[in-house]
């Protein structure tokens, strides 16, 4: 059992410097790990910091404490360029939100992981199609670009392009939010295969039916949270 | 014709290889940079080191020096210390100390300048096939249907008609000179370029593509990158690392999205939560 995400004595605090430098401490002593082909789902009310763990493996939010290991890179403390290659090809992130160029069509936007990593045009094009097909987005909205989409239709367009590469550690922030019964089937198949392939996976599931599916195991982050801890 | 084409135009007889590209080491290494202007400060204490393929944002409001920084880095402008040490393809070298016949055979070569407004950075008065061919012919290359060759296959890259080729750049939009500036700096096969408020005197929607071509060719010529620039915007979808500068000195740096989603430093925070929501 090869371990790619390992998190120990993780902590954080953000400094708010225009409130008089209020420090409000929002996560002491984090420590998980998921294991390759293996889904784990956090959990924890609203503001416990389900999405502030998961900001921090992905390296845009900074720990204060502690080591973060991805597939052995240390992120805590890694230079800018070390991330940017654990995420080229390594690391892959569903957010909750599309952030693109505007007026870059779909295709391409979901392609352009892959040719990042310096795949063919036309063989990362083909890749992107076959996703796009799959989670139900109509071929004549390929050649758009998605910030005109419904938010339905712009969340599937992130799932493509999250899963566009075989990337070995996965986050799925809320994947299925927002999703019809037959979309959320289809992502639920992806998140399946993923993790058939060996994918490490850790998610943040609303959805409790999808989170029973996939989720091999619970982490309650609560017992992270500095003054909520037991 | 493609970026092996412009190299063979460069004189240069060795295959443009990734290996070259991917030398261990920084590309550029910035150590202690500093510029006065008599007792007031341009910039002070500015060191990074930059990596080949990497795209380097430098943000912060008018008269914070990041311009300034630009031109001593870019050798437009002699610093009052320090020094900028860039891997020139026979080893290391402060472009400083250099003479201005060397730093000038860089700026042709390996560098490329940005400038905001397409005017500093094109020749007027020549054509746009001219004004492509020009920065070819000063690295010595004279067979006129291979210059014009390459000089349509960039108007191409960089969207711009072919038909085209032999009007004058005033004649063109303020984008399609933008875009006609790229071509004229990348044709040689630059390895770092220098860009200064690339998208500034745009409208959006122009932007907006000029952005996705600039991504595109840093993708696939393997290019470093300085940008200089006010829009966060611009730098959260072209730059993988950010620098924050505010009265001549670095405040913050790191990866870009870690930058602007959680700002350690009370500048970068203000900057970030003064952005406009649309």
């Amino acid at each position: 059992m090869t371990v790619m995400i390992e998190l120990e004595g993780v902590g954080k605090s953000f400094t708010l410097w225009n409130q008089g430098g209020a420090v409000i401490p929002v996560m002491a002593d984090a420590r998980l790990t998921v294991a390759a082909g293996e889904c784990v789902g956090l959990t924890g009310r609203s503001g416990a910091g389900k999405s502030t763990l998961m900001r921090m493996i992905w390296g845009n939010y900074l720990a204060q404490a502690g080591s973060i290991r991805v597939a052995g890179v240390q992120v805590a403390g890694a230079e800018p360029r070390e991330v940017i290659a654990l995420r080229r090809a390594t690391l892959g992130y569903v957010s909750q939100f599309l952030r693109v160029v505007p007026r870059v069509p779909t295709i391409e936007v979901v392609a352009e992981p892959l040719l990042t990593l310096g795949l063919p045009a036309d063989r990362a094009r083909a890749r992107a199609a076959d996703l796009l097909a799959r989670l139900n987005i109509p071929e004549r909205l390929w050649s758009l670009s998605p910030t005109t989409f419904s938010g339905g239709e712009q969340q599937r367009v992130n799932i493509a392009r999250g899963f566009a590469h075989p990337w070995p550690v996965l986050l799925l922030d809320e994947p299925t939010a927002s999703l019809d019964a037959a979309n959320r089937e289809v992502v639920l198949t992806l998140i399946e295969e993923a993790k058939s392939r060996g994918a490490a996976i850790l998610g943040i599931f609303h959805d409790e039916g999808a989170r029973a599916r996939v989720c091999d195991r619970l982490v309650d982050v609560t017992g992270f949270t500095p003054g909520l801890a037991a | 014709m493609t970026l092996s084409a412009a190299r063979e135009f460069s004189g240069e007889n060795s295959d443009p290889s990734q290996k070259d590209r991917g030398a261990p080491g920084p590309l550029l290494r910035v150590q202690g940079i500093e510029k006065r202007y008599g007792p007031r400060i341009g910039c002070t204490g500015v060191s990074f080191d930059l990596w080949p393929g990497e795209v380097m944002g430098i943000v912060g409001e008018s008269g914070s020096g990041k311009s300034t920084l630009l031109s001593c880095l870019a050798g437009h402008m002699a610093p009052d210390a320090g020094r900028v040490i860039f891997a020139t393809r026979t080893g290391p070298r402060d472009a400083v100390t250099m003479t201005e016949p060397e730093r000038r055979q860089l700026a042709r070569t390996d560098w490329a300048f940005v400038h905001q407004n397409p005017r500093d950075g094109l020749r007027m008065g020549v054509s746009a096939g001219g004004n492509v061919g020009e920065r070819l012919m000063a690295l010595g290359a004279r067979h006129y249907g291979r210059i014009r060759t390459t000089a349509t296959d960039w108007l191409g890259r960089v969207e711009i008609a072919a038909d085209r080729i032999d009007d004058r750049p005033s004649a063109f939009s303020g984008g399609m000179q933008q875009r006609l500036q790229i071509a004229r700096n990348l044709v040689t096969g630059p390895r770092l370029i220098f860009m200064d408020e690339p998208t500034g005197g745009l409208d959006v929607s122009v932007q907006a593509r000029l952005l996705d071509l600039l991504r595109g060719l840093v993708r696939e010529m393997g290019l470093s990158a300085i940008i200089v620039t006010h829009d966060l915007a611009v730098v959260r979808l072209l730059a993988d690392r950010l620098m924050v500068m505010q009265g001549g000195r670095v405040v913050e740096q790191g990866l870009t999205d870690q930058v602007l989603d959680d700002p350690q430093h009370a500048y970068t925070q203000l900057l970030v939560s003064s952005v406009l929501q649309v």
